[in-house]
């Protein structure tokens, strides 16, 4: 149930350091940077966010013009004029409702999106969690169950747990890069005849930590699922900018759903998750997500309304949202720059993914697929017996096992693939692409370290085990 | 000797992350059958709710009714708006003093706060002479506590390691030196968030019989709707209103005695200063308390948001750890506590930013370790959040460039708030059929007001409680809006209201003019 072989992340006293420095490249940090730098960072919103935190700045000409309108307009929704102040509603400030409306309907060509159905969150865990609750309900047999890709983001199998929900996996097709397959989806349900009530299915598209995306025909299948089924579909898109190369494109699931008419687009019950920690705004620590609600029965949707134990929403991150669904256009002050940024980061992100997609195929007793979309890697391991024998004596898993070894010899810390609910005999780590942005000075190149100290480490074990 | 919370957790271990909560959603299976059949008529007959996969049923959610006071928003926002369109009123805006939020009513930020803030999330800012050195200097500090050097990346679960060694040393000097460590610390998104985890663990919804909290009334009406919420059951132990709020031991005796055949108590909830009763307790009273819990082996959680909002000379401020552990052994190893502190209130008033901890004492380890897997349900709190507890915490010293002016800003809130205190006390007392305990912390005034019959059975017409029928009219005729004491909990055939005395003077001083006056007209109208 509750996994106790949670890595280090970060701080922590190591005995003898054979690095220099600590890497952790299981959590996404794409602002991971020299503050004196501005590589790869979207600037314009931590401008407009700095004005908004110290509306001194908007007298004089130090910040560009486009800046200043933008935070004076959203300092004017603000109680007080300051993001001090408490937010009046708990689904968010009505102009960012607005505002992520708007964007909604443009992203998907026109299909349009009602601000009363976005709901704010602080984080995308936190609104998941609103409605993992919600769906919760029965016991024993009776008790609610949850479709979850296998792999999944590895804090879901913990919320499910939270929330009372029962597991319910269905395994992703490591074969066809990932790809969802309807029988197994079917498979997974009949499985749960008598254990459990199942009631909703959780997607990840593009995937995490996959990095598949999705095609609409899949989509089409999976919501026809849904709605034969009776489910609702719980869809947590936060990659949606970072599909590399041009082959696949990303569609929204609430863009397939209302294009396919009704009875569907009246009937089938969804909830769209995004969050601020894309892989272009990458402002994780801002805690700042929102949830679209489609179809929803009013009478929960009123009552999310008035819930008092989700606690006030904060005021920045919702700014900062605001700000993700409406960037410079072209024509303001700082459309150039920025657009610049945006490039710079997709290139990086492109670059840096095909090379250690690579460099990972290239070493023996291991294969990544190469992933489309997102953030992270997510290969597979070939460990030899003595390694999972080793795992079974100490009582852990035996890619826990590979990964804290790793963290010892060589100071990367990477996440094992069992957190993402991967539980076959296919051992699995996850590491986030570092993107190079961990090393100021050459982005490439703190990639190249990583893989450098991966590569010498498992060949190391490799050597030592065979 | 277990712990109380360990022996709960054992007992109850099961529920502890599987509780059931409140509200659930059952799938009709009428829906299931008559999808298939419908889906391939594409024919809508039946009742839409029972479309719905997702239907709201859980009898909890019932108790979780509405609150009047939404009512009273939502119509000052049509005001807000009518008067946008230039609609005539007896006034030209809404004086909103119903949230214990400064920034709302007008009390300025502190520039210190913000300048650093703003030099964390634009770096760029630290590069000219456009901030202050010590802004520079803090903003460079902070931000090399960041992983990446960003506020934009994640930190742990509890908390920046530096902002969790900070609040610890705070927590040691405010304490007179009582020991405090980093890992009983857990930073939060606002402390609402902390409480309802602490809360999630200690209640037990599929007990039989149902856990109790006791609870202040007058209460915030947010933790009791949390307690409920969860699938427990609220205890009230009444303050005495005539002795200025006061906290009787005599009366938490009686409360949990009430429980008997209803629910077993298991934790104490208090806060203080007081919310919305000013009263800040003498060290005589938390002793009181401290040797009730310990006796009928209750859990305290000390709500101390308010600390820094105290007035008089006479009042001071202790915390429960302090005066917990200056009692001594066996009660200073043994009482269980979370205290709670927040950067919404006291003088820094940043109630958007959404940051608070949380103090854990006496707990045993390995609940400490499940609650550190609830609180990494939500990876960790907003990092900028954090930042500014250290700001709250570690504010410019005397010599400090910035301290002249961080002086200043302190002192005219300071000195605002005290002067507040004494015109509402003065005023409301002047009226009559009102009248106003002396605040002596806290943000909030909770005067009594003395509803004439004549109003309590016109408010018993149109279906509201006395109090909200006398704040609704408050607001339609003068445009203040402040929250009725009925949704507080205050003692039958008593009505009050509740408002925000943390404002500048000028508005403390039209709120008074135009409450006197809608006062008066109010009781001559049901005389």
């Amino acid at each position: 149930m509750m996994s106790a072989q949670v890595i280090p992340t970060g701080s922590g006293c190591l005995p003898s350091l054979s690095f220099a420095r600590l890497v952790n490249v299981t959590r996404f940090c794409i602002s991971d940077i020299d503050p004196n730098t501005s590589e790869c960072h979207l600037w314009f919103v931590s401008q407009v966010l700095a004005a908004c935190l110290y509306p001194d700045l908007l007298k004089d000409d130090s910040l560009p013009v486009d800046v200043r309108q933008r935070a004076r307009t959203l300092l004017d929704v603000c109680e007080g004029g300051s993001v001090g102040s408490y937010s009046l509603t708990y689904s968010g400030i009505p102009l960012i409702q607005k505002t992520i409306a708007e964007f909604i309907t443009r992203r998907d060509g026109g299909v349009e999106s009602k601000p009363e159905n976005i709901i704010f969150s602080s984080g995308l865990e936190r609104a998941l969690s609103l409605v993992l609750h919600l769906l919760s309900g029965g016991e024993g047999q009776t008790r609610t169950g949850v479709l979850t890709p296998v792999p999944c983001p590895h804090t879901l199998p913990m919320q499910l747990d939270e929330a009372h929900l029962e597991q319910v996996s269905y395994q992703l097709l490591e074969e066809q890069g990932w790809a969802l397959d309807l029988a197994e989806l079917h498979r997974a349900l009949r499985t749960t005849r008598g254990r459990c009530e199942t009631r909703a299915i959780y997607i990840s598209n593009p995937g995490n930590p996959t990095g598949h995306v999705q095609d609409r025909k899949t989509i089409e299948e999976v919501i026809r699922f849904a709605a034969s089924e009776s489910l609702v579909l719980l869809v947590e898109e936060v990659f949606q900018d970072s599909v590399l190369g041009q082959e696949k494109r990303f569609v929204s699931y609430r863009k397939v759903l209302l294009e396919m008419g009704e009875p569907y687009s009246k009937r089938v019950e969804l909830v769209s998750l995004h969050s601020l920690c894309t892989a272009g705004m990458g402002e994780c620590g801002l805690r700042g997500g929102y949830m679209e609600v489609i179809n929803m029965d009013p009478a929960v949707r009123e009552f999310i309304n008035i819930l008092p134990c989700s606690g006030s929403p904060p005021i920045l991150p919702q700014l900062a949202l605001g700000v993700m669904a409406s960037p410079p256009s072209p024509g303001d002050s700082s459309y150039e720059t920025f657009m610049q940024e945006v490039l710079h980061v997709e290139r990086t992100l492109s670059h840096n993914a095909r090379r250690a997609c690579e460099f990972l195929n290239g070493l023996p007793r291991m294969s990544c697929v190469p992933a489309e979309a997102g953030i992270f890697l997510y290969p597979r391991l070939d460990l030899p017996l003595g390694i999972t024998e080793q795992a079974q004596m100490l009582g852990v898993e035996p890619d826990v096992l590979f990964c804290q070894r790793f963290l010892e010899e060589e100071g990367v810390c990477v996440g094992p693939g069992c957190e993402n609910g991967q539980d076959d005999d296919n051992f699995h780590i996850r590491s986030a692409k570092p993107t190079a942005l961990i090393c100021v000075l050459a982005p490439p190149a703190a990639l190249e370290e990583v893989l450098t100290r991966l590569r010498s480490f498992h060949l190391r074990l490799l050597s030592s085990c065979c | 000797m277990q712990s109380l919370l360990m022996w709960h957790v054992l007992t109850h271990f099961c529920y502890i992350f599987n509780h059931k909560p409140c509200f659930s959603y059952k799938k009709l299976q009428r829906r299931r059958e008559s999808s298939a059949h419908t889906m391939s008529n594409s024919d809508q007959t039946g009742n839409e709710s029972e479309m719905y996969v997702m239907h709201e049923i859980c009898s909890s959610v019932k108790n979780m009714k509405q609150l009047d006071f939404s009512v009273l928003v939502r119509r000052a926002n049509q005001i807000k708006e009518e008067l946008k369109q230039g609609v005539k009123k007896p006034y030209r805006e809404l004086i909103d003093v119903s949230w214990g939020d400064p920034h709302r009513t007008g009390v300025k930020p502190l520039s210190f706060v913000r300048q650093v803030l703003a030099g964390c999330l634009y770096p760029q800012l630290l590069e000219s002479n456009r901030l202050k050195v010590d802004v520079r200097q803090r903003a460079q500090r902070l931000l090399e506590t960041c992983a990446g050097g960003s506020v934009g990346s994640y930190s742990d679960t509890a908390g920046l390691t530096q902002t969790l060694k900070k609040v610890s040393e705070f927590i040691t000097r405010r304490d007179g030196g009582v020991p405090s460590h980093p890992d009983s610390i857990y930073i939060s998104p606002g402390s609402q968030w902390s409480l309802t985890n602490i809360l999630n663990i200690l209640v037990n919804p599929e007990a039989s019989p149902k856990t109790g909290v006791l609870v202040p009334a007058p209460s915030h009406c947010v933790t009791t709707q949390s307690i409920l919420g969860l699938g427990a059951e609220v205890l009230p132990y009444y303050l005495t209103e005539e002795q200025g709020w006061a906290l009787q031991v005599e009366e938490l005796q009686r409360a949990f005695d009430s429980a008997k055949g209803v629910c077993k108590p298991f934790a104490l909830y208090i806060i203080n200063p007081g919310n919305p009763a000013g009263g800040v307790q003498s060290r005589k009273s938390m002793q009181e308390v401290i040797k009730f819990v310990s006796e009928k082996k209750l859990f305290l959680l000390a709500d101390e948001v308010y600390q820094e909002c105290v007035y008089g000379e006479n009042v001071e401020f202790l915390s429960y750890k302090r005066v917990l552990a200056e009692m001594g052994p066996p009660l200073s190893e043994t009482v269980e506590l979370a205290s709670f502190h927040s950067a919404s209130k006291g003088l820094i008033g940043e109630c958007g930013l959404r940051t608070g901890y949380v103090e854990l004492v006496n707990l045993d380890p390995s609940v400490l370790k499940l609650l550190d897997n609830l609180f990494s349900t939500n990876s960790c709190a907003p990092v900028l959040g954090q930042l500014t507890l250290d700001l709250m915490i570690n504010p410019p010293q005397p010599g400090d460039p910035s301290y002249p002016l961080f002086y200043e800003e302190t002192q005219r809130i300071r000195t605002t708030l005290i002067q507040n205190v004494r015109q509402v006390f003065e005023v409301v007392n002047s009226l009559p059929g009102f009248s106003c305990q002396p605040v002596e912390g806290g943000v909030f005034a909770f005067p009594r007001v003395y509803i004439p019959p004549k109003a309590i059975q016109k408010a018993k017409e149109v279906g509201m409680e006395p109090d909200t029928f006398y704040c609704v009219r408050l607001l339609e005729e003068t445009g203040v809006l402040a929250r009725p004491g009925s949704e507080f909990g205050q003692k039958d055939g008593t009505h009050h209201i509740r408002f925000c005395i943390m404002t500048p003077q000028h508005i403390m001083e039209e709120l008074l003019r135009r409450l006197s006056i809608f006062h008066t007209k109010f009781m001559k109208e049901f005389s």
